[in-house]
């Protein structure tokens, strides 16, 4: 009902919105951006149905059938990675807060380094399809699986709201269409290419669109750098005069308040980057370890290079967009808000036509990464939970993938209607809930499963529900939530950022409740780990599982 | 333990091998990590110091320098790990494999 009545309300309030945005811009612009979406639309839609015919059985629909290139996979994990929040988020807030906002591109990146030289070779040979598989080879597969899957879910889910009411917003602003209509063009697109394409789809379509991606800011970056006769110092000076904080522009403020926060928030990044599922699944898309090396090596390189692009492309909107009366409205502030700096800017640079492209870039890349995010939590449902928790391993390939299908249209579905009772929420916060739970869950679980002989199952999973569960609660009792949502007046939990708190009882739990734990299974358990220490490091094994 | 990977375990080089690979793989993380606790604790501790120009009469601020380097420094470093994974680890490892296969088949 009241879904109905803001869809309605919408609609009214659409030839308003109309009318202000023909004052600000000239209206062929929404069709230049429009018609670059469709041929976008067509060409991921043609990637579709040639993978469909492709997809044969479980291993194509989750992994793409190990068939994926260490280059490609390169390009579909920078895809992955760079959201549009990666592109108009960061421009965003060096736009409003200069220096801080680059913290947000560098420590994230620190995740790549550290996924290579711990994670990506041991995760190949060990894993299939799943970041459950890997950590369920010498642990009890029902119960770790429950876990994984569990906190895989809140993971897309939490990642799949911020996506979809950013996605909403910016596409009723640059295309000029409802929020709903936005909503459901995403979703049925998701659907599309998860349902039939399964993986490969996903791969290729997320390629295409990183690539898009890194032409449209590296066209941006240079145009900026052009501008300035190519001097860094004359942009960053130009920024420095335009910008209210003047020369503070260059330097820490206080966007993160406290030390306590900044290294909370620092570990979070850095930790829970490395164990997104979305983008550890991809390692399996690869024939080997090698491969997988590989692809980490193009993404780090790729996204690098994209972040050293925003240290240019968020202090040429400053330059750029901060004086100029066409993106300000009449009090003076950015037309759209600051997500919309980078936007401008693209304006500013190459005109309508370039607009068109970087709005059209920008939503594809919101359906790309729900894609992902849709297939992970598609194979959390079909391999985790219902073909080895369910039926304990005896599900016919045919069966998992339909499961795997009908689990993509039910998140896809769940999504949108989250999305649009989303609307209008102030959802940036919600980032936080996935990054805490890949920081506080997944990172501890993977890497002490991989280097602590001593994990039992029951420290495992003790040590990941506890983590889970005190995540949420202190989430929720943060000031975020507690005072500025719920409106109560001072926060019961007084950081912004569990991720601190919750890493290390994890880590603790899981040590000290696997040392308490002197079961039987627990020693049969400890015991295999010489196995999986050998897979782990040859590759012996991964072969067999990745032709399943 | 399976068979194969026992006759892997009791090869010396396999751990000679793996003590190599991980002294090199956490000396890296030693450095990435201590890049990026100095980064954060500059910023949490210390913002004065990255506010300051990086010479006279420019606005780059040291900071900004210190951003770029640990970008830099990530990338070099996972360029460093994969040359020497791919030219030195893979060889060994595939040599050492290879060898036990065939001691798994004539025994």
């Amino acid at each position: 009902m009241k879904i109905l009545r803001a869809s309605s309300l919408l609609l009214l309030a659409t030839p308003l919105a109309a009318l202000a945005q023909a004052a600000a811009a000239p209206p062929k612009l929404n069709v230049i951006a429009i018609s670059m979406f469709l041929v976008f639309v067509a060409v991921s839609l043609g990637i579709t149905v040639w993978a469909a015919f492709r997809t044969k059985n479980t291993s194509d629909f989750l992994a793409a059938g190990g068939r994926i290139s260490g280059f490609q996979n390169g390009l579909a994990i920078t895809g992955d990675w760079c959201s549009s929040a990666a592109l108009m988020g960061i421009a965003a807030l060096i736009y409003t807060t200069g220096f801080d906002g680059l913290i947000y591109s560098v420590v994230p990146f620190g995740a790549w380094p550290l996924m290579m030289f711990l994670m990506a070779d041991r995760l190949r040979n060990l894993g299939k399809y799943t970041i459950a598989d890997i950590v369920s080879l010498r642990f009890d597969r029902v119960q770790i699986r429950t876990l994984v899957a569990v906190s895989s879910l809140v993971f897309v889910i939490g990642y799949l709201i911020v996506q979809l009411v950013g996605a909403g917003t910016l596409i009723s602003n640059l295309f000029g269409l409802p929020y709903a209509t936005a909503e459901m063009i995403i979703g049925v697109l998701i659907v599309l290419y998860v349902a039939f394409g399964g993986m490969i789809a996903t791969t290729y379509v997320q390629l295409v669109k990183a690539v898009l991606l890194l032409s449209g800011a590296s066209f941006i970056t240079f145009a900026v750098l052009a501008r300035f006769n190519w001097s860094p110092d004359a942009l960053y000076a130009a920024a420095a005069s335009i910008h209210p904080s003047k020369e503070a522009v260059m330097q820490p403020g206080g966007l993160l308040p406290d030390p306590i926060s900044a290294i909370s928030c620092g570990i979070m990044l850095l930790f829970g980057g490395a164990a997104m599922p979305h983008v550890l699944m991809r390692f399996f898309t690869v024939p080997n370890a090698r491969e997988a090396r590989k692809s980490v090596f193009y993404a780090a390189s790729f996204i690098g290079y994209f972040y050293l692009l925003t240290f240019v492309i968020g202090y040429g909107a400053i330059a750029f967009v901060m004086k100029d009366p066409r993106f300000l409205d009449a009090n003076g502030a950015i037309i759209g808000g600051p997500n919309m700096a980078a936007i401008h800017l693209s304006e500013a640079m190459g005109g309508d036509y370039f607009l068109g492209y970087i709005a059209a870039v920008a939503f594809a890349t919101i359906v790309a990464v729900v894609a992902g995010l849709t297939i992970a939590g598609a194979s959390a449902i079909s391999h985790d939970l219902y073909a080895n928790v369910f039926r304990h391993g005896k599900a016919t390939d045919r069966e998992v993938v339909k499961v795997s299908r009908i689990a993509a249209v039910v998140i896809g579905v769940i999504g949108i209607v989250l999305g649009i009772a989303f609307k209008d929420q102030n959802i940036a916060y919600m980032i936080v809930i996935p990054f805490t739970v890949s920081s506080s869950v997944f990172f501890p679980l993977l890497f002490l499963s991989m280097y602590w002989r001593g994990l039992t199952t029951t420290g495992a999973v003790v040590g990941g529900s506890v983590a889970l569960v005190m995540g949420i609660v202190l989430l929720v009792l943060g000031p975020t939530m507690w005072k500025e949502i719920l409106g109560h007046a001072e926060a019961i939990f007084p950081y912004k950022y569990p991720a601190l708190f919750t890493i290390t009882t994890s880590f603790l739990t899981m040590i000290i409740v696997s040392k308490l734990d002197t079961s039987d299974r627990a020693k049969r358990e400890i015991a295999e780990f010489d196995d999986q220490f050998v897979r782990s490091q040859t590759g012996l094994g991964a072969e067999e599982a990745a032709q399943h | 333990m399976h068979r194969l990977y026992r006759l892997i375990d009791e090869d010396p080089r396999f751990h000679a091998l793996q003590r190599s690979r991980s002294r090199f793989a956490w000396s890296l993380v030693a450095l990435v990590l201590t890049g990026y606790y100095s980064f954060v604790s500059v910023i949490a501790f210390a913002p004065a110091l990255f506010a300051r120009a990086l010479y006279e009469g420019t606005t780059i601020s040291i900071g900004l320098l210190a951003a770029l380097a640990v970008l830099l420094l990530s990338i070099g470093l996972t360029g460093l790990y994969i040359v020497r994974a791919n030219r030195v680890f893979d060889r060994l490892n595939r040599t050492i494999v290879d060898d036990a296969r065939s001691r798994f088949e004539h025994r």
